[in-house]
């Protein structure tokens, strides 16, 4: 659901049932497209529709059984996160999600995309993972955390506890919170209620610094030395 | 020279400390070949029994279940003082089980002890379990010795004449070196042989208290003509009077089995696999008593008072009441309470400490279960596990009468299985079903008595079933496994493994289910068995008996989700696609991976249900079989009633193997399915008036016949609530 939504909310607007699929429904993808077959149907996700992942292979489905598809574009994290921050986009390299380690699963990925995307000078947004099965999202101090144990793992000297990082929580609501400094104080700074996201920025325009500085809280010092 | 029971004590004591005179030894044999008797006319003839009830008493058979059916069922020990040449030697002495389908136990006491006393009865010649107990001996580096028993009753029965009875024993005593010649370690090849002339063969009658060897003859004068009129002439008290059985048979420990001065220091590197320049690792080859404490438990019993007793073998240090030892390979200590060594069914307190060398009972040890290594130091490495020659294959639903019983029953299960290692219990709590696995039908028919009987729990017991294997006929795949995200895919072929290399993983050379420690060693190994050079250097994962590799070359991402691939293939080899029954023999290969880039996307939830897939439907391409549990079945049949057994063999789907017949006696031996067989020991019985004498021993798996493959599979599958027919091909591409 979007930020402060709900679904009885939505249904006292259209005036129409609106049934809440798991993640494992979506996937699956068949209610959807049986919906769909009979008449219209809606999909309305949390975001761009497409940048998350599974529905472009629903589309495909559709697409091949001749159902039509339109799309209605929505507020991502994707450019809300560095607009807040004042972080141009076109410096963005590729981004990453840290999810919670598990048995079997605790990749190093994030942290080599990271460094790849600050060896050419640019940023990079790090996504937090999301439970909704066991109602978990992942809070910016836990990802703060995760990096600052990837950098003791693989000691490249790149997100130590001074290195500069920024913090955005709830981003497209009404009270966003926009953060940006050293990795040790953020980490242990309290961001408020999820949903939280972070960004390593990488060589910083001088209009990003000021906007870091001004937007941002980041210590002059920190930010002139990125730029 | 016999010691009233004080005086025992003191010489224990004392000579416990001395390693080059004690004999740690166990007796084994095919069953009913009269290895209780042996052991109790042994400790009779050593004054530790009176000699009228040695024989008839069965003192080693104390648990009244074993003595109702004549069977030993566990292992007990004693310890005996035997002089030999004018010094004093200590003899401990494990009783092992002579059925197979405890066969468990045998490999466990084959553990604590150096040598071996092979008991083969002169009738009936070497046996099916007689190669059995002498490979799980071998294995273990404990060296044989023979004694050819019940020669009376091949004398009185057969009417042999001596060179009838010379030609017997010869016949005999080749057939065991054969089999030694075929299973002896490398480095004993030549040395272990038993030799009727050195004296590591006896033979004689353990019912009747005698036994002779060939130097015993030559220094007593005794011929086999002798033997032979002194038998027939039933004057075996006579014999009895010159060649007292245990002077024979501890003369023939004393000199042919090894000190544990001796064996230490070769059967160390065998079931130790830890530094063997170690503080701990010297002191074992030396059996240095002042050394770090190294106890392994070989046994476990629940005595009513006591409590749980562990038995096992002190390999260095001394152990201690009251000290706290760590158990190695858990972060737990316990703290030792009563020490002492076994005297049949008593022990005697050691409260100083039982010492390198020497065989203990030990109490307090509460979180220890067989096989687990007793150290006085936290970061010792554990013995090697005990391995079971064969699987539990035959399983029961075990529920109490009274419901207010199943607490009872559940701890009771806890309990039979501590005691037993080669009983698997598996309690579901949801459903409050109670499964009991264990290596036969008389395995479980026993362990259901006692859990009645001693543990005075009333159960009822479901009809017993065999446990599945599943497998394939040939390769299939490469087949594609889509995550449910759609966004990653996994292209894994399987086709079944060689005989040799499951063969091999079964018997411990290729370890399972653990971290590959040593990668090349392991790929020299498989490339012995057969593996091309490529495969046998690609192995991530070994499970059960399946073998898993990564055939890929340099795809991004793929070794941060390599452990996500290793549980979704153990997730379908643990639940097999025909009847969610484990897969054996497989070799499994992933081809090729297509991730996504971002790891969020490529989780738990999305990789093991796509690997899972992927083999499924590898394997439905390789035409998938369930196998099922096979027995070699050995029986002895009086000539009249050949036909009528034979009938009842076929319809029970045996294969004949071999027909033999000595004198009015038919050998048959075939192979049969365990399922095939249940019932059979009581319709035998009816049917012959119990005049089969016969034995079975698990063989492992085979194929079920095409033409059974589907009711036997839907069975399995409705029993587990399943629907009947499993899934094709197309449901996993989905």
């Amino acid at each position: 659901m979007p930020a402060g939504s709900s679904a009885e909310r939505l249904e006292a607007l259209l005036g129409r049932p609106v049934t809440v699929l798991g993640r494992e429904e979506v996937e699956r993808g068949d209610r959807i497209l049986e919906a769909a077959r009979k008449g219209d149907a809606c999909l309305l996700v949390v975001g761009d529709p497409f940048s998350a992942t599974t529905h472009v292979e629903l589309r495909l489905r559709a697409r091949k059984e001749g159902i039509p598809v339109s799309v209605v574009h929505g507020a991502s994290a994707l450019t809300a996160v560095p607009g807040l921050l004042g972080l141009q986009h076109y410096k963005f390299g590729r981004t990453t999600t840290l999810p919670f380690p598990e048995k079997g699963h605790s990749p190093d990925s994030p942290y080599d995309m990271i460094a790849e995307n600050l060896s050419r000078g640019l940023h990079t947004l790090v996504l937090l993972d999301i439970r909704a099965d066991k109602g978990l999202l992942m809070t910016a101090n836990e990802g703060l955390g995760l990096l600052a144990g990837l950098e003791r793992r693989k000691r490249g000297g790149l997100l130590g506890p001074e290195a500069l990082v920024c913090v955005v929580a709830r981003a497209g609501s009404e009270s966003p919170v926009v953060r940006a400094g050293p990795l040790a104080r953020l980490e242990r700074e309290d961001f408020g209620p999820p949903h939280h996201s972070i960004v390593v920025p990488g060589k910083l325009h001088f209009m990003e610094a000021e906007a870091l500085v001004e937007l941002a809280g980041a210590p002059p010092e920190l930010v002139g030395k990125r730029g | 020279m016999a010691y009233i029971k004080e005086e025992l004590a003191q010489k224990i004591k004392l000579m416990m400390h001395k390693p080059g005179w004690i004999r740690n030894i166990g007796i084994v044999a095919h069953i009913h070949h009269g290895k209780t008797t042996l052991s109790d006319n042994l400790l009779a003839a050593a004054g530790m029994i009176s000699n009228e009830l040695a024989g008839k008493q069965l003192y080693l058979n104390f648990d009244e279940q074993e003595q109702a059916r004549c069977l030993t069922i566990n292992s007990a020990n004693v310890s005996i003082v035997h002089p030999w040449e004018g010094k004093e030697y200590l003899i401990n002495l494990i009783d092992t089980p002579g059925h197979v389908d405890f066969g468990g136990d045998v490999t466990r006491a084959m553990r604590a002890v150096d040598g071996a006393v092979v008991l083969v009865c002169a009738v009936e010649g070497v046996m099916a379990q007689t190669e059995t107990v002498l490979r799980q001996a071998l294995r273990e580096k404990v060296k044989p010795t023979l004694f050819i028993s019940k020669v009376d009753r091949a004398i009185n029965e057969l009417k042999l004449t001596p060179e009838m009875l010379q030609s017997r024993f010869k016949k005999i005593i080749e057939d065991v070196n054969e089999l030694i010649r075929k299973m002896v370690p490398e480095e004993f090849k030549e040395k272990w042989f038993v030799n009727v002339n050195d004296g590591s063969v006896a033979f004689g009658s353990a019912y009747h208290n005698w036994a002779l060897s060939v130097p015993y003859m030559v220094k007593t004068g005794v011929k086999f003509k002798d033997i032979i009129d002194l038998c027939s002439q039933g004057r075996q008290k006579d014999l009895a009077a010159k060649a007292r059985i245990n002077d024979v048979v501890f003369d023939m420990v004393v000199k042919h089995l090894p000190n544990p001065l001796e064996a230490q220091k070769y059967r160390i590197p065998q079931i130790w696999k830890g530094d063997l320049e170690s503080e701990v690792g010297k002191s074992m080859t030396s059996v240095d008593k002042g050394g770090p404490l190294a106890f392994m438990i070989t046994d476990i019993t629940i005595d009513e008072h006591a409590g749980e007793i562990a038995t096992g073998r002190v390999f260095s240090g001394r152990i201690i009441s009251g000290e706290e030892y760590f158990i190695c390979g858990t972060n737990l200590r316990n703290k030792c309470h009563d020490v002492a060594v076994f005297m049949g069914p008593n022990r005697l307190m050691i409260p100083d400490g039982v010492v390198a060398g020497n065989i203990a009972a030990v109490t307090g040890l509460r979180n220890a279960v067989v096989g687990h290594t007793i150290s006085s130091q936290k970061e010792m490495d554990a013995f090697e596990e005990i391995r079971h020659v064969s699987e539990p294959v035959v399983t029961v639903a075990i529920e109490a009468k009274q419901m207010k019983d199943l607490p009872k029953l559940v701890e009771v299960l806890r309990k039979v299985s501590k005691e037993d290692a080669s009983l698997k219990v598996e309690i579901n709590q949801e459903t409050g079903e109670n499964l009991l696995s264990g290596m036969g039908e008389l395995h479980i028919e026993i362990t259901t008595y006692r859990i009645i009987n001693d543990h005075k729990v009333d159960v009822v017991v479901s009809k017993p079933i065999v446990v599945y294997r599943e497998c394939v006929e040939h390769g299939g795949g490469p087949f594609e496994g889509k995550s449910p995200n759609k966004h990653n895919r996994f292209y894994f072929k399987v086709e079944p493994l060689d005989d040799a290399v499951v063969k091999a993983i079964l018997d411990g050379e290729i370890p399972s289910d653990t971290k590959i420690k040593d990668q090349k060693a392991l790929a020299k190994k498989l490339q012995d068995l057969g593996f091309d050079k490529e495969e046998s250097k690609s192995v991530v994962n070994i499970h059960t008996t399946n073998i898993m590799l990564d055939m890929t070359k340099g795809i991004q991402y793929l070794h941060e989700t390599m452990e996500l691939l290793i549980d979704g293939v153990k997730e379908a080899l643990d639940r097999g696609p025909l009847a969610n029954e484990k897969v054996r023999g497989l070799k499994i290969s992933l081809l090729d991976a297509k991730l996504h880039e971002d790891a969020i996307h490529r989780g738990p939830a999305q990789v093991i249900p796509a690997a899972r897939a992927s083999v499924y439907g590898a394997m439905c391409q390789a035409g998938r079989v369930i196998l099922e549990p096979m027995s070699k079945v050995t029986l002895n049949v009086p000539d009249d009633i050949v036909g009528n057994v034979n009938r009842e063999l076929l319809q029970r789907r045996n294969e004949i193997q071999a027909i033999e017949q000595v004198g009015d006696l038919t050998t048959i031996i075939t192979k049969a399915p365990v399922a095939a067989m249940f019932g059979f020991a009581s319709s035998i019985r009816s049917a012959s008036g119990g005049r089969v004498l016969w034995a079975s021993e698990n063989t492992g798996f085979q194929g079920v016949p095409p033409e059974l493959k589907e009711q036997v599979v839907a069975e399995i599958r409705t029993r587990k609530g399943l629907k009947p027919e499993p899934y094709d091909e197309a449901y996993y591409a989905a």
